[in-house]
């Protein structure tokens, strides 16, 4: 009987949850905080207990907090069986088994996948492995990063400029290190803002002495004979000397493991359904395999039900909250994962925060305060409504915008507000790159289909 | 039989002591419009909550349509009118520039460096309780500490507080949106605002010649990224610092002491682990806010709320303490629950205008009332409820006369 089935799980089930992040640790919590009395086992593949990453290219890399007292607090004792330091690599659906890399396995009765992303390293493994070429999404990424800029380098070069390069960049120019700063496309951020916000993001790296090159791309680290990295060469044939390399170029998904598990998981992430889910590869819902966090891609119904894939803190938080009551609970109790896309960002001292979908908009109207002054709400518009905004220095107006876009409210935004300067009359292109051109990516990612493209042709099988 | 309005309930003092009845009713009519040219009022939490982010509310009196608001323009007082009563970009700057001098990104450790004096000042006037076994604990603490501690802050002379007492009352008197008495109450407070100003123009002077470690001498001296003050734009930033380090912080040390000693097993649970402090003071910013009201707000184009249009210069009064006690919003709103975990409350405000001293408080009231739990022996209340206070947005007790056993030995 199913409803016996749930409360015998909630009694002594066995969940395991692979990824020791802030998705892991926060669906724990949940779960106990819910009455899970069952065994809980957490895996993670870093040998530390989950810590919080934002702090990682910001205070961090300034030396105002240590990378290794970044440990996220236990809302509650969770009680759990910690398997840290060793990798999962593998999923056996069928048996209800994770096979680890040191061999073992476990067995669950309920899985919860929240394996996060991990940086997209340097496309040349030989480059890559030169002393000086850095990624940055780990504690220990952050930790040695943060040693090479105390040390005072030549140069630092980042590769990308989307949030994590500008604000490694913002970092290495309030410790006075030269830096220069590559980007495939016309400005930094423009993945994830589009090229007018990018424009004031430009402008702002380069008065704070940044070097940024837009336009180009890296087709070559050098390295000395020693085997540190000495010289990055650009495709506009320029060559810049540097010590220290960060690459910065977006994240992977991580669902190699999962490869072969008929979990319908690939680069773009795990898709699953507004209650987490997780599809196999035939598109039918599992009902005992969750995802949550920056792995979980999920239609919602603010976005067209487009499949949405976020690397957003609070999207981990809240999508592991929801997974874990779901995972538990009968049928008719469980929520869909709804959450309005949020983030911010600091750099260069100026605070940035979004809501919504920016990378759906089309149009942009700077509704508050201006462009020129770097401190703005910027309303991003799709087919007549309002999908997004953002603010620079800003944030306490968007809630109001979030409710906007939770109201589905027209667009252009028509009504006088406060700060309401003559260049935020009228909307403009919200000018984003061309989604088939690779940037260093965005944040979010659309990963569905819309019903209106027609790019498919559908053969039904003959029988 | 005919009823007065329920707005005018509001600020009626037979409501003083206990306006959470009133309250109950308000919300039973979440968008209240009783007369022609009289306010909106909001007491629905959501409601307050989405009005408080609205780039559509105005704060600055200019946009009400009927302007009976003429009194605060620059022209009758002298002063220009502070940032709390502007709006963005001139509140946004106005504001950076004095945060510059209190809190982060600049002063990041003002606040919290600040701890052992307040300490030491709550230690001072709980020892001057001397052998009494019954204190008002206004006059006797919860007024002289946080006035203390703001003169400290902006660097005014601790001996002239009694001069500027006199001006400081009728101020916050102006600031109850009585209509009845409003025009009169206003001329008053606009003539102490002026006199007030005046006398922090001769310690401006001072500061601009030497300054010292003052929040004074940071607004004189400021010179970052937003440029300076005026001196004008300074001396009403500081009296709109003093007068909201005055009055609001008494207010929440005294509806505290007081709650705690209507529930007096979480005063016995904090004279044992003054740790719980935190979680008492965001419980009582909830459960008893000391600004009820932001009676000041108007729009600057018609809105609609809950289906109804609030036309253009509407007078909007949110009634914070009303939507802190929202059962949409709070589980058994009307229980005091510091051990609640959700409590997301608008003791402060929300927005832009969010209360600028909130960490000051927060930190002024852990202090003192983990001190007064520790140290007060077997306290009790003299007389429930207390004498209030006239006003209806600063709302609190007149006094509070506790009555106890002995004081403990300080730490």
């Amino acid at each position: 009987m199913p409803a016996d089935h749930v409360d015998w799980l909630r009694r002594e089930g066995r969940i395991v949850i692979v990824g020791a992040s802030l998705a892991g640790l926060r669906a724990a919590e949940t779960l106990r905080a819910e009455g899970f009395a069952g065994e809980l086992t957490l895996i993670g593949d870093e040998p530390y207990e989950p810590y919080d990453r934002p702090p990682l290219s910001k205070s961090v890399l300034l030396g105002k907090a240590s990378p290794h007292r970044t440990e996220l607090p236990h809302r509650r004792e969770i009680d759990a069986k910690w398997r840290l330091g060793v990798a999962a690599t593998g999923l056996d659906l069928s048996a209800k088994r994770v096979k680890l890399a040191d061999g073992d396995e476990v067995e669950y009765d309920r899985l919860l996948i929240a394996t996060g992303v991990r940086a997209r390293p340097w496309l040349k493994a030989d480059e890559a492995r030169l002393d000086g070429v850095c990624l940055l999404r780990t504690r220990d990424d952050a930790a040695d990063l943060y040693q090479r800029l105390k040390a005072g380098p030549r140069r630092v070069f980042v590769i990308g400029a989307g949030f994590a390069g500008s604000e490694v960049a913002s970092a290495c120019r309030e410790m006075g290190v030269p830096v220069t700063v590559a980007e495939r496309a016309g400005a930094p951020l423009v993945g994830a803002l589009g090229g007018v916000i990018g424009a004031v993001a430009a402008d702002l790296q380069t008065e704070n002495g940044v070097d940024l090159r837009p336009h180009v791309t890296v087709t070559s680290l050098e390295g000395d004979p020693v085997g540190r990295v000495r010289a990055v060469h650009l495709s506009d044939e320029s060559v810049v000397e540097v010590d220290v390399v960060v690459v910065s170029l977006g994240s992977v998904r991580n669902t190699d493991w999962l490869t072969g598990s008929g979990l319908g998981a690939g680069p773009r992430g795990i898709a699953c359904d507004a209650g987490c889910r997780a599809f196999d590869f035939r598109g039918i819902v599992t009902d005992d395999v969750f995802v949550a966090g920056d792995v979980a891609r999920s239609p919602h119904a603010l976005f067209g039900y487009q499949f949405l894939s976020l690397e957003h803190w609070g999207n981990a938080v809240a999508q592991a909250e929801t997974a874990a009551h779901n995972m538990i609970c009968h049928g008719a109790d469980r929520r869909p994962h709804l959450w309005m896309p949020a983030f911010w960002s600091s750099m260069f001292g100026v605070n940035i925060k979004s809501v919504g979908v920016p990378p759906m908009g089309d149009q942009l109207m700077i509704t508050q305060g201006s462009l020129a002054e770097r401190r703005f709400v910027g309303v991003y518009g799709y087919q007549g409504r309002v999908i997004a905004a953002v603010s620079f220095d800003n944030t306490r107006w968007l809630e109001f915008y979030a409710r906007q876009i939770e109201r589905g409210a027209p667009f252009p935004v028509e009504f006088p507000t406060m700060d309401r300067r003559p260049e935020g009359r009228q909307p403009v292109a919200a000018d984003f790159p061309d989604p088939s051109l690779p940037t260093h990516g965005p944040t979010v990612t659309l990963t569905g289909y819309s019903p209106a493209d027609q790019q498919l042709v559908f053969h039904p099988a003959r029988h | 039989m005919t009823q007065a309005p329920l707005f005018h309930q509001i600020t009626d003092f037979a409501n003083r002591a206990n306006p959470y009845p009133l309250y109950e009713e308000l919300r039973k009519n979440p968008v209240l419009h009783e007369e022609e040219g009289g306010p909106y009022v909001f007491s629905s939490y959501w409601d307050i909550e989405a009005l408080l982010h609205d780039p559509r509310i105005s704060s600055d009196a200019a946009n009400l349509a009927a302007g009976d608001d003429e009194l605060s323009g620059p022209e009758a007082t002298g002063l220009p009118p502070s940032f709390i009563r502007l709006d963005p970009p001139e509140h946004d700057r106005l504001r950076r520039i004095a945060n510059s001098s209190f809190g982060p990104p600049h002063r990041p450790r003002r606040i919290d460096n600040m701890r052992g004096e307040l300490g030491e000042i709550v230690t001072g006037l709980i020892d001057g309780f001397g052998d009494a076994r019954q204190i008002d604990l206004v006059d006797q603490f919860a007024y002289p500490f946080p006035v203390t501690v703001i003169c400290r802050l902006l660097g005014v002379p601790r001996e002239d507080e009694p001069r500027f007492r006199a001006w400081v009352d009728p101020i916050v008197a102006g600031l109850d949106p009585d209509s009845r008495t409003s025009a009169e109450s206003q001329r008053t407070a606009q003539e102490a605002r002026l006199q007030l100003g005046m006398y922090l123009n001769g310690l401006v002077e001072q500061r601009a010649k030497e300054p010292r470690d003052d929040m004074l001498s940071d607004l004189v001296n400021s010179h970052g990224p937003d440029g300076a003050m005026t001196t004008m734009e300074v001396l009403s930033t500081a009296v709109l610092l003093l007068i909201a380090g005055h009055e609001t912080t008494v207010n929440l040390i005294t509806n505290g002491m007081l709650t705690l000693l209507r529930h007096p097993d979480i005063l016995q649970r904090l004279s044992q682990d003054p740790g719980l402090s935190v979680k008492i003071v965001e419980e009582l910013l909830r459960y008893e806010p000391p600004v009820q009201i932001v009676p000041q707000r108007t729009n600057i184009t018609d809105i609609e709320v809950r289906g109804v249009t609030i036309p253009k210069g509407s007078r909007i009064w949110l009634v914070l303490a009303a939507g802190n006690r929202d059962p949409e919003r709070f589980t058994d709103p009307e229980r005091f629950d510091p051990d609640r975990g959700d409590i997301q409350h608008l003791g402060f405000g929300s927005g832009i205008h969010s209360c600028f001293g909130a960490p000051l408080a927060r930190l002024e009231t852990q202090i003192a009332l983990s001190e007064l739990a520790r140290r007060l022996e077997n306290p009790r209340l003299v007389a429930d409820p207390p004498p209030y206070r006239q006003n209806a947005v600063l709302r609190g007790p007149r006094h509070l006369e506790i009555a106890f056993d002995g004081l403990r030995q300080a730490a």
